[in-house]
This record gives C-alpha cells, structure tokens and sequence, in this order.
C-alpha cells in the first residue's frame, strides 16, 4: 500500500470519503511519522492521544454520513495559537507551563470542521525570528539538510518542517514579517498570509497586534486554499476582524490568468540579487506570460525603507504587548524580595536574548522624546510604503517577486549570529506586505544547485486572495516542484 | 542619536528587564548599529504624511452594553503562579 502521509489534504479527504482509510488509520500513520521525526525538533507538544480520539470521532461522522469540510484531516498547530487544555508555550521559558482554558478562534474553526490536532509545533520565541533558531525548546532541523543541519526560516519553522517531512497533512502558521512564506519557502511547500483583518487573531499570543496574520502551511496550492477558508472569518472578539464574506477559494483555481496584469518591482531586482533567484523570477514570468498574463514592471519607491520601519513598529508593539508577562497571573515566575525584583528576575530569566532585544528596542522607539523621531516617523513611513502599493495595484492584478534572497542556511550561522541585523535582512522582500496588510502566497518554484528550494512569492490586492489562488495554481502546475 | 550606558540601564528598568553589568557596554554597541540602520529613514521627508494606525480603515463596532462574558474564575486563576483567596498572590507590598 502507498504511504498514505504522502497525499495531500484534498486526496486524503477523497480518500476518507470512499472508505479507502479510515482517520484513525491515518492519524495513527502520522503520528507514527512525528515520531520517527523528532530528530527535527518540529514538534513542542506531541498530543498522540487527543488525535487518536478525534479521528475515532471523525470516522463515526463519516459512517454517518455528517462529515465536514475537513474531518479527519491530521493538522499540526503553531504552538502560538491558544488551544484549550493543551500546553501552549509560544516557545519561550515564560510561557512552558501555560495551559489555556480557552480556544483560538482560528484553531475553533479547525476543529469545528473536523480537523485532528497532532500536537504543538516549534517556533521562534514569540515568533520572534527568521530561522527557528530563538526557540527556548531550541532549533529545528530543516528535512532538506545533507551534510549540514540547516534553519527551516522562521518564525513558523516547526509548521514549515512538519509538513515537509509529512508529520502533519498541513500546519497553521503565523506571519508578522514573513514567517509563514520565508519557512515555506525554505521548505520547499506552500504557505499564504491573507490580507490583515481575515483571519481572527483572537486566542492567538500577540507580536506586533498591527501586523500579526494566521495563515495555512500546507504541501501545495489546493490545500491551502482549502485550510484558509476554514480558518477565515469575522469574529467579534477581534476589533480588526474585517466582516467580509469568505469566498471557496478553491475555485478560483480553475480560473483563467489570460488579460491578467502582473506586476514586478524593479526595487526587488538591486544589483547583485543572486542570479539563481533572479534566474527562477525570469522563469515564473514567463510560465505566466505563455498562459496569456501581461507583465509590466512596476516600481515600488520606498521598499528600501521597510525593514527599517518594520523593526521600529514591530519592536515597538511587542515591548506593549509583552507587558503582560509580569509573573503574577500565568506562566512562569522567579522570586523577588519586592514586587518590581519579581518582574524584573521573571522577565530576565523568562526571555530569550532576542525577544529581551526587541522589547528594550521597542521600549526605547516609544519613551519620552524619542516617540516622534522614531516610532511616528516610522508610522509615517509606513503610509508611504502602503501608498506605493495602492499605486502599483492600478497598474497590476498582481505581484511577483522573490520569497527570499536566499535558501535555508546552516544552524548556527556565524555572520547572522554576530549582527541581528543580517537576520533582520533575509526579510527583505516580505515584511513590505505586512507594513501594507496586502495577501500573499509563497510556492515552491525550483532547487539551487546545490539541491535546495527557493520560493516565489505572489502578492494580492486586500481581500483579493482568490487571484493568488488562481495565479498560484498555474505557476505550480508550469514549475512542477517536487517534494520532499 | 547614539544611546550611552545610562540609557541602557534606564530602558531596561522600563522594560523591567536587567542588563548584566558586563554586558551594558556590548547591548549599548548592538544598540547603536539597530539605531544607526533606522536613521536611514531621515532620508525621506515625511512633514506632511499622515502616520499610517492601522491598514483596516474601519470603525470600532459597538454593540449593546450587556455582560457578555465572565464567571471563569476557577479558569482564570488555575494558571497562576500563586493564588490565595480567590486572588493573584503578590510579595508583601505595603509594609
């Protein structure tokens, strides 16, 4: 018999449906899976017995004939995304004993649609990083390493990682500067960042509360489309959940791109990008102009100036939101002879180095006489770079650039270690998106020469996420990627 | 604008974090290459922009003003590192 963790969710549900397997069969294959694969570290939290019992549910749903949009589909869940009496740590020391009483919406609406959780999975401290490596419950492997032991990207590593090495069908991710497309494309699979306001960020631990957006992991296009519109939707108890109505993505997949505008910013090709990506971004061109798409180079003036603005507002709106983890009504907490010494040594010894980096960074863009050269210039920077894409989406349908200027790079990185800014710069061609809200989707669209993937990135108009499924289909089926 | 070791200590006790005295000379160095990198954005003239809140340009909803939620108390306190009476528990504050 084939190996059933090798078939996507859309197969695996047909699958389900015909009584080829049943969801116990196979959660109990994937669960056999993640645990071969601890190796990778993907996992925070495995919960072998919860699955175990959904799938159990499941099947009597589907011997009933109730089942639902994804019912019995084993996912693995970013362990960012508060799920109700299961260990949710953010992977950070000051969060490892955090159980919530409560349910994310977003993980609700998963479950609601008869999704199996497999377990928690690895991340970057807070999200707080592009390589997996700031976890306190350390690094994840990438499964594309040879000799070496390589970053899968980050934040969402462990999501990425998953579901590359078939330990999940698919995975939540969550993306503040590209940590759901750099992962992914460092991975080799397929991942998307809807437009902010579409999926409730409710239940969800906060980063930067202006720019944090969930959004599916998965092996290709159709999956994703199809775990987006289950995680999708408005939800009151998120004041910037938008109330739009949550389209069938997957059909835009059978859309046609012929007249379609494509738009591709000459400030994404600097002098000296590396000549394998520009080389793939040439090729993606043209797979679209042959199915009759339109290119039209576009320009977006102030893309130099986003990883700047972004590390002034994201550090800014965590120092805010990581107020909260004081010792006193969850987590961790170290003793202190007065009340200021019990914050101090429980956030001193509760943080990682590069979250304690961002919080001081952020607590200093915001004090007293620094607030307007820092923190509102870079809010005013951030109207600019939103501007440029408002004009850029009247020339174009839809835009395409590089995921990332590089592939997966060792563990340990020595160059990326010594400067945070190094690190800070692999996100150069994704946190513009964040700054702006807009959608976009990360595939896998070829290998380097030496055998590792590089991911092309296609960014929508808001809420235009059916375009990038339709466009995405198309460059995945001319690309042909294979995965792991 | 270069930040100095006083700064150093005065933001981390604002973020209520401690900087090891060993290390307030190299967080100060790491501090000033971050700062240094954002002041490129004084390249742009930005007098007359409006600063950019939030990408969603939507009103707050309102709704009734009715108890909507609550008596989770046993939930709330069950992952607290310490709890008496019912109530967080804090070191003696008040002498």
């Amino acid at each position: 018999m084939t190996d059933i963790t090798r078939l996507t969710v859309a197969e695996a549900l047909n699958s389900l449906k015909n009584k080829e397997f049943s969801a116990v069969e196979l959660t109990e294959q994937y669960i056999k899976n993640m645990e071969a694969g601890r190796k990778y570290n993907a996992y925070i939290t495995e919960c072998a017995d919860v699955a175990i019992k959904q799938a159990e549910e499941a099947d009597k749903r589907y011997a009933a004939g109730t089942n639902r949009a994804l019912e019995g589909i084993p996912l693995g869940i970013k362990d960012l995304f508060c799920t109700k009496d299961i260990r949710t740590t953010a992977a950070s020391h000051i969060l490892d004993n955090f159980v919530p009483p409560y349910e994310s919406t977003v993980t609700q609406h998963l479950l609601n649609d008869g999704a199996v959780f497999l377990g928690k999975l690895n991340l970057d401290e807070f999200a707080m990083g592009g390589s997996n490596e700031t976890s306190y419950f350390g690094p994840v492997i990438n499964p594309w390493s040879k000799d070496k032991n390589l970053v899968p990207g980050g934040s969402s590593g462990g999501s990425a990682a998953a579901v590359a090495a078939h330990m999940c069908a698919a995975a939540t991710g969550t993306d503040t500067g590209g940590s759901i497309r750099e992962p992914a494309a460092f991975c080799g699979i397929t991942g998307i960042k809807p437009t902010y306001g579409r999926c409730s960020r409710w239940g969800i631990v906060a980063f930067a509360s202006s720019l944090d957006q969930a959004g599916p992991i998965a092996q290709d296009v159709r999956d994703c489309a199809l775990l987006l519109r289950s995680m999708s939707g408005f939800d009151a108890k998120d004041s910037t959940s938008c109330d739009i109505a949550v389209p069938d993505y997957e059909n835009f997949m059978n859309g046609d791109i012929r007249g379609l505008t494509i738009g591709l910013p000459k400030e994404y090709r600097p002098e000296g990008l590396n000549p394998e990506i520009a080389a793939y971004w040439d090729k993606a061109t043209e797979y679209l102009k042959a199915r009759g798409a339109n290119v039209k180079e576009i320009s977006l003036p102030h893309t130099k100036y986003a990883l700047a603005t972004y590390y002034v507002l994201a550090p800014a709106e965590a120092s805010s939101n990581l107020a909260r983890y004081d010792g006193i009504r969850y987590g961790f907490r170290a003793n202190g002879e007065h009340l200021d010494d019990l914050y101090i040594n429980t956030r001193t010894q509760g943080f990682g180095a590069e979250v304690k980096r961002r919080i001081m960074i952020g607590t200093y863009v915001l004090s007293a006489g620094y607030y307007d050269a820092y923190f509102l210039k870079a809010q005013k920077m951030r109207r600019l770079i939103h501007n440029d894409f408002l004009e850029a989406f009247k020339q174009c349908d839809v835009i395409l650039t590089p995921t990332s200027p590089i592939t997966a790079f060792p563990i340990g990185d020595e160059s990326m270690l010594q400067n945070p800014i190094n690190m800070y710069l692999n996100d150069v061609f994704t946190v513009s998106v964040n700054l702006a809200g807009l959608p976009a989707l990360s595939l896998p669209i070829g290998l380097s020469a030496n055998g590792l993937p590089y991911g092309m990135q296609l960014i929508g108009k808001p809420f235009d996420e059916g375009t990038l499924f339709n466009v995405a289909a198309k460059l995945e089926a001319d690309a042909k990627f294979e995965r792991i | 604008m270069a930040i100095d070791n006083h700064t150093v200590k005065r933001i981390a006790f604002l973020s209520r974090l401690k900087v090891e005295d060993a290390k307030i000379e190299s967080t100060k160095e790491e501090f000033n290459k971050i700062l240094a990198w954002i002041e490129e954005l004084n390249e742009i003239d930005t007098e007359n922009v409006e600063p950019l809140i939030a990408v969603n340009d939507t009103t707050l909803r309102v709704r009734e003003d009715v108890v909507s939620d609550g008596n989770y108390k046993d939930d709330i306190l069950k992952n607290a590192p310490s709890a008496e009476y019912d109530y967080f528990a804090v070191p003696k504050v008040v002498e």
